[in-house]
């Protein structure tokens, strides 16, 4: 079992945050002291919320993903999850105007879990915003298939958010080996 | 007859789309990367080439295509639904397994046929 501060401070950061989905944080009970050698390896990101980001937020997790030894397939799943994530942060999240995503990967075994949060204006109704065809857009260009995506191309998808203090989705997936 | 048209944009180095006209067939010619940011011009250009030229078909190129994501697939739809309004079609070429894979996801490959070469595509 790896360390997982990273998780342990996210937590720390917004307790008071609903929690929706099958997926639940570890015990809270502090991480068990693992031997270096099965340490989780973090990475932080900050990136302004901007269009522009996405190609690089996506490229950067791909980036770090790759001690892993992922097969190209993988990593192509995981740049589309991360693109999905950030995308929805840019979009409705902050609704295109200014914020700051915040991402972070960690690899623990072969499992890599990756974090994508904003503190925008957070999701009324979790379950319906991850509906299969469920969109607030109303131009038509927005397939509504964000959240789908995200489950479709990782193993494990949670979503955090409370109205007015943003949203974070968490996803995992296992790679390589 | 053959034109080529439309804006030629230089993003990250990549020119983004080119639109070319094949007589009644638009082809667009989709961005290497193909995301939320790269296609941010794309309804507008396409609504602006649909009403000023007579369109039956309209052909995506992928063959430069390395990635797409639910952004992608929404803007399919829509053009897709836009042709199909005005009893056209649409199609697609050069997607490579990766891009496939994501079409079928979003759900486009049981509406949109897809075709090996460009010129297999403008046919149909």
């Amino acid at each position: 079992m790896c360390r997982t501060e990273t998780n342990a401070e996210l937590n720390a950061g917004r307790s008071d945050m609903e929690t929706a989905g099958t997926l639940r944080d570890g015990p809270e009970t502090p991480p068990v002291p693992a031997p270096p050698d099965h340490a989780a390896e973090t990475m932080r990101l900050q990136i302004e919320s901007r269009s522009r980001n996405e190609e690089f937020a996506r490229v950067v997790v791909a980036a770090f993903a790759s001690r892993l030894d992922p097969t190209l397939m993988e990593i192509d799943d995981l740049k589309t999850a991360v693109s999905e994530a950030v995308t929805n942060a840019v979009i409705h999240g902050y609704g295109g105007g200014d914020g700051i995503i915040y991402i972070e990967a960690s690899v623990c075994g072969r499992e890599l879990t990756v974090t994508v949060r904003d503190t925008g204006v957070g999701i009324p109704d979790i379950p319906k915003a991850m509906e299969p065809m469920f969109t607030t857009d109303r131009t038509g260009e927005r397939s509504g298939m964000g959240f789908a995506f995200m489950e479709a191309f990782m193993d494990q998808v949670e979503v955090r958010s409370e109205i007015g203090r943003g949203t974070a989705v968490t996803m995992k997936k296992q790679m390589g080996g | 007859m053959c034109a080529k048209f439309g804006r030629e944009k230089k993003i990250m180095g990549e020119i983004s789309f080119l639109y070319e006209a094949r007589g009644q067939v638009l082809v667009i010619h989709l961005p290497k990367e193909f995301d939320h940011h790269n296609s941010r011009d794309l309804r507008y250009e396409t609504d602006l080439l649909l009403s000023e030229n007579y369109v039956r078909r309209m052909v995506f190129d992928f063959s430069r295509t390395v990635f797409m994501d639910s952004t992608g697939i929404g803007i399919l739809l829509n053009r897709y639904k836009q042709m199909q309004r005005s009893g056209g079609s649409a199609a697609i070429y050069g997607a490579n397994a990766q891009i496939r894979r994501v079409l079928a996801v979003g759900g486009v490959t049981k509406l949109m046929p897809q075709y090996a070469s460009k010129e297999a595509a403008l046919l149909g």
